[in-house]
């Protein structure tokens, strides 16, 4: 049974291709927004102490940073409707000041929140039908997913109705409200792996069954921060109609065996490394089987409500190819380099993926200001019926633009500095937002990536160099993912000085590996001289098409040590 | 009493909207440059219990002390880089934080 009404959630004017909220998420939404109206009030009012208030607010996704509280809300599966990106820009202006970040978690943080304004800026994510609940804590947090979800053309199935299924389990579930540590979920349905589900505690992949039927390979156990996993196979093929009690059954073991004497090795990571795999998974099954699965028994009939609301938007019959994008790109070599890098394959002829980087020349990676979040609304509500997608690359996403209206939206977004052609190139840079805003830091990494940034500026070159991801952490948590960077960068603290770790050979797909360190640490200005060497070297090694990952696994870490110590001894200090 | 190794100043965060605040002789400052200078081991302790009841009072959070050096005119700098970004915002951003705030007053030091 399910506490949702369907008839409830249909409503005229509304976007057809995410889930919309009905009477029970609305109260269920608000209730939570009343409640820590109240608890704000006592705090503020000295009824509460820090200590007593700290675990509530941080459950609704407040932090306290370097210069002011921080507000993370969450973007469920990294789906936006163009309203709520207006909302979301609107808050910006009204609360914060006008621009957010758009995180590695397909999240939106907001740096500036006043403590006394938050309970009215989560009554304004109310409205549009978000919030901040469950995007920290030690709970399960915000489920992400495939940013090409229900677009892509290698895709099996759309992720996002079991995103949605989970994501509703998942709230304030009283049993995993207090695990030993967070807990992460991604969820993909592609062939290409665009959610880094091996390096999650829990990572899924929609796959079909033996008689063709759909389920999921389960991944347990991968993650980065302090000690970096590749998850493992814990399930090669869960049936849909188990996905709620296996999941459960595997909640339960870490909330049983996971550590909570070292926060550092209370991760599920460690558990499944420390105890074995098989070891977890016979405990695990052990549990599945012995557990009344009852409560979690698969609900066919809330599933496929759910999946409706990830319904295509109608499309029109279009021919596979544009003649109108064609000659764009004749006439306008800029557009035709936006248009090779930033746009992707869709699964319905005559349509195009858009993929916006919010990466430009010495920007900060993620940031958005209110008018370009507005100018992304308005796009998606002219080119994309109103939907746009937040990637955990920290880039939005237009899944559903026509191949005639490319280049009028690439002139809308260009007027809007919003058409940097480097997605998936080495300017496209992940970065955590490091010593200048996180407490937890150790070093800056938005500096850092500026810095590599302004170094590869010409697209043409980059365009030479290919695809090669640049992930940057301040601090160990490695919220900028840098151990699955082809090249990460890890800033420390080094004798009271920014210092700088460089590892090569990290990736985030179904190959996943975690990177190798290079050596010692750098200064923060050195580091973009370093990664010049590697490029060079990188090119001057490449086979054909080769990719950065490739060349360095065929010829091995050490080869790129050596070029990096002949270089420090030619005076580069490295 | 025993002297410090770096003098020290007491930093806190505003509990209404977690800016940097500075301890100093009539109480909170959002300019360092104001805070109260402890140089011996009493006079941390001092500050620190001052910060105390400060908590107690519902006026900050995440009170801790915070090495400094002196300036010709006996103001005191942090001596850390991680309080360096807290005397200012962020560097990434000169237009936001107390940076902003002193370049708008035409202290832009």
């Amino acid at each position: 049974m399910t506490a949702h009404d369907p008839q409830q959630a249909a409503r005229p004017n509304t976007p057809t291709t995410t889930y919309l909220y009905d009477n029970y998420d609305t109260a269920f939404v608000r209730e939570r927004v009343a409640e820590f109206r109240e608890q704000v009030r006592r705090r503020l009012e000295g009824a509460t102490t820090e200590e007593e208030f700290r675990p509530f607010r941080l459950m609704n996704g407040l932090y306290l940073q370097l210069h002011a509280y921080m507000l993370r809300v969450a973007i469920p599966y990294g789906t936006l409707t163009a309203r709520q990106m207006r909302s979301l820009a609107d808050i910006a202006d009204k609360w914060d000041k006008g621009y957010g970040h758009f995180t590695t978690r397909q999240n939106l943080q907001f740096n500036w929140p006043k403590l006394v304004d938050v309970p009215d800026i989560l009554e304004a994510l109310a409205e549009v039908e978000m919030h901040a609940i469950q995007t920290s804590g030690n709970c399960i947090r915000n489920v992400t997913a495939d940013h090409f979800s229900g677009v892509a053309a290698d895709e099996y199935e759309d992720p996002r109705p079991t995103a949605e299924f989970l994501r509703q389990w998942s709230s304030l579930h009283s049993e995993f409200s207090f695990l030993p540590r967070k807990f992460k979920i991604a969820v993909s349905g592609a062939a290409q792996d665009r959610a880094a589900v091996k390096v999650h505690d829990i990572g899924l992949r929609v796959v079909a069954g033996p008689g063709g039927e759909p389920g999921y390979e389960v991944y347990v156990g991968g993650g980065l921060g302090r000690s970096p996993f590749v998850g493992k196979v814990v399930r090669e093929f869960l049936p849909r109609e188990d996905l709620l009690a296996y999941l459960e059954a595997i909640l339960r073991v870490y909330n049983r065996f996971g550590r909570r004497d070292n926060k550092y090795k209370a991760r599920i990571k460690i558990l499944v490394h420390e105890t074995g795999l098989d070891q977890i998974r016979a405990e695990v099954e052990a549990e599945f089987a012995a557990m009344d699965r009852t409560p979690f028994a698969h609900d066919a009939e809330e599933f496929a409500r759910i999946a409706a609301f990830f319904a295509p938007p109608p499309y029109e019959t279009l021919p596979a190819q544009s003649e109108a994008l064609q000659s764009a790109k004749r006439e306008n070599p800029a557009f035709a380099a936006f248009a090779e890098v930033n746009v992707s394959a869709h699964k319905i002829d005559g349509y195009a993926i858009v993929t916006v980087s919010l990466k430009p020349t010495g920007g900060i990676p993620g940031d958005a200001t209110s008018a370009q979040m507005r100018v992304l609304a308005d796009a998606s509500e002219k080119f994309g019926f109103g939907e746009l997608r937040v990637s955990h690359e920290q880039n939005i996403v237009l899944p559903h633009v026509k191949k005639d209206d490319l280049f009028a939206l690439w002139r809308m977004l260009d007027a809007a500095g919003l058409a940097t052609a480097n997605v998936g190139l080495l300017t496209d840079i992940i970065s955590c937002p490091g010593l200048d805003y996180c407490s937890l830091a150790t070093a800056r990494s938005i500096p850092i990536a500026q810095a590599i940034s302004r170094r590869f500026k010409d697209e043409e070159r980059q365009r030479e160099i290919g695809r090669l991801g640049i992930k940057i952490s301040g601090c160990i948590n490695a919220c900028g993912h840098h151990h699955v960077g082809a090249i990460g960068v890890l800033g420390l603290e080094k004798k009271g000085q920014e210092s700088y770790q460089i590892t090569l050979g990290g990736d985030p797909s179904l190959s996943a590996s975690v990177g190798e360190l290079l050596g010692p640490g750098v200064g923060a200005d050195q580091v973009a001289d370093v990664i010049e060497h590697i490029v060079d070297f990188y090119l001057s090694e490449r086979q054909g098409e080769e990719r950065f990952i490739d060349t360095w696994r065929r010829l091995g870490h050490a080869r790129f040590k050596d070029v990096l110590r002949r270089e420090g001894e030619n005076g580069a200090d490295i | 009493m025993a002297l410090l190794k770096n003098p020290q100043i007491l930093i806190a965060s505003d509990l209404r909207d977690g800016e940097a605040l500075f301890l100093g002789a009539d109480g909170w400052a959002r300019d360092h440059k104001s805070a109260a200078v402890a140089r011996d081991s009493q006079e941390a302790a001092a500050l620190e219990a001052r910060g105390k009841g400060e908590i107690a009072a519902n006026r900050v959070v995440d009170v801790y002390l915070a090495d400094v050096g002196l300036e010709a005119d006996g103001s005191p700098t942090p001596l850390h880089y991680r309080e360096k970004m807290r005397i200012k915002g962020p560097s990434v951003r000169p237009d936001l934080g107390k940076q902003a705030r002193a370049a708008q007053s035409g202290d832009a030091k």
